[in-house]
């Protein structure tokens, strides 16, 4: 792969309702801080790639109407449906062909404006099982269930995935949900669908999340920190949960051997210094590490309980709070890889990972992670 | 910097999209439904190929990325490979939680079909245990045909 990096970031801050600002209002916000990071004007970005989803905005060609907001007037804008990290690897490949030497890349959600469990709900087969209504949470939970099976994770190290995070959101000023709780909290809040508690659960949040990705030539250009990007992939599952080893997520760990493999990192767990993962729910961090190569299968909880993956230790995961301190749907993959380069800058302040220089960054579109887009990435060219 | 909006009044808009669909099943799943509304008979497609069984059917093996398929009966009866006990009314729900979902691996199938299971005492559902399809008396072609999952024994 030629070499292209991040050259620009942009998040606002997430929240629980963000009543005084629309979705473009949010966009527009984005999008200015990441110019404002990468010291670029609207006029050097090339082309424009926009993610939304049509059922969260509440109208269809939703990605029509944020072109406005994303700067995208009188240029090539495309769009992504699904997570911001497939969003930015669609931005990627157009400035790899050569036609684009920067792609502006925006993802928001406003998850506060409709009602969750029924836009998922949409997600099943309308004539196989969508009628049974089972929504996000609860088939998440049904994965859970089956990952605690074969695993023998514990519901008291499923919870310290949300004490971890929600600790670590503390040091995070755009994080919606900086929580002091215990695992008594966690296993003490209502059971929603088991075995999944509230506090197992990322909350319903809106937020917007821009990013600016140039080829070598461009990167240096403008005076802004280029973050590189070593190693990206992308695979997916059927689509029938019933047609998966629901208890495992294969797909990610083709996306993330795949990747490593272009980043030329043969044992990702020594090089590795910092990861965001897609932790929608507490389990889902245990289970993306493993799938991911950062943990032996079925050892996440254990190495958790040893501290293996706090701020301090020894691979430090999702250091922003993760998406279980605020989760806009859409965005919150394209966060991960905003935090990442945060990290590796050295920007990340209360939550730095000290001397961090290489990291990855993980999305997921699709019921129970169906597909999962891995992103490496290096502070060093 | 004085907030020029920080007396406007935060205005909501109330609104919805209802759009009505009507979905073609294809023959695939149409054969399907009909085979469990007319004759209780729960029918799978298998790969010639791979010799996967795919319940519910698929016109083509997604593994093998072929057409070759066959119709097979598969027994109503199976394995619970995971499920999950609803307790919060999600709004997507049509009926009162405790609502049991779960994902069943009949006899003869060899993915599994997400269903209601329903057992009198919560606490004996258990991955790996024996259920069985439990038909309506009253089926007019769609999933609800079957009522649920319930213990062989």
């Amino acid at each position: 792969m030629d070499r292209a990096a991040v050259i620009g970031i942009g998040i606002t801050k997430i929240e629980s309702n963000k009543v005084k600002e629309t979705f473009a209002d949010m966009v527009w916000e984005a999008v200015n801080k990441a110019l404002s990071d990468a010291k670029m004007t609207i006029d050097d970005i090339d082309n424009v790639i926009t993610t939304s989803n049509d059922f969260w905005d509440g109208r269809t060609i939703s990605c029509m109407a944020v072109g406005d907001a994303s700067g995208a007037r009188h240029k090539n804008v495309s769009c992504v449906e699904g997570d911001g990290t497939f969003g930015a690897f669609y931005g990627l490949a157009r400035v790899l062909s050569g036609s684009y030497g920067t792609t502006l890349v925006t993802a928001h959600s406003k998850g506060s404006e409709s009602i969750s469990s029924l836009i998922t709900n949409a997600a099943f087969d309308p004539i196989y099982d969508r009628a049974l209504g089972m929504d996000m949470v609860s088939a998440c939970a049904l994965q859970a269930a089956a990952y605690v099976h074969r695993t023998g994770t514990t519901p008291e190290q499923m919870a310290m995935v949300s004490v971890k995070n929600h600790g670590n959101a503390k040091y995070n000023p755009l994080s919606q949900l900086p929580m002091d709780i215990t695992v008594e909290d966690v296993l003490e809040s209502e059971m929603i669908s088991d075995p999944l508690h509230k506090l197992d659960c990322s909350p319903v949040s809106d937020g917007c999340c821009a990013v600016i990705i140039a080829n070598e030539k461009r990167a240096s250009q403008y005076g802004g920190v280029p973050v590189w990007i070593k190693g990206v992939a992308f695979c997916a599952d059927s689509y029938f949960l019933g047609d998966r080893e629901i208890s495992k997520a294969v797909a990610l760990t083709k996306a993330a051997k795949k990747a490593f493999s272009m980043a030329r990192i043969a044992d990702p767990l020594s090089e590795i210094d910092v990861a965001e993962v897609y932790d929608a729910f507490t389990y889902q961090e245990l289970m993306w590490l493993e799938a991911i190569g950062l943990c032996e299968d079925g050892k996440a909880g254990i190495n958790l309980e040893k501290g293996y993956y706090g701020i301090k230790g020894k691979l430090p995961v999702n250091p922003s709070g993760g998406l279980l301190s605020g989760h806009p749907v859409i965005a919150g993959g394209l966060i991960r890889i905003a935090e990442i380069v945060k990290q590796l800058r050295g920007e990340a302040g209360g939550y730095q990972i000290a001397g961090a220089k290489k990291g990855i960054a993980h999305g997921v579109n699709g019921l129970c992670g169906q597909s999962h887009c891995i992103w490496i990435l290096d502070g060093e060219k | 910097m004085n907030d020029i909006f920080a007396d406007v009044e935060p205005m909501v808009f109330k609104s919805g999209i209802n759009v009505p669909y009507t979905w073609w099943t294809g023959e695939t799943a149409g054969a399907f439904f009909i085979s469990i509304r007319d004759e209780k008979k729960i029918m799978g497609r298998r790969c010639m190929k791979c010799n996967k069984t795919y319940v519910p059917p698929r016109k083509v093996c997604p593994v093998c990325f072929q057409d070759g398929m066959e119709w097979v009966e598969v027994s109503p009866e199976g394995v619970l490979e995971s499920f999950t006990i609803v307790r919060r009314q999600l709004a997507s729900l049509p009926r009162k939680v405790p609502v049991v979902f779960g994902l069943v691996k009949l006899d003869g199938a060899d993915t599994s079909v997400l269903h209601y299971v329903e057992v009198a005492d919560h606490r004996k559902i258990k991955i790996g245990m024996r259920l069985k399809a439990i038909f309506c008396d009253d089926r007019n072609g769609t999933i609800h045909d079957i009522a649920c999952f319930a213990p062989t024994e």
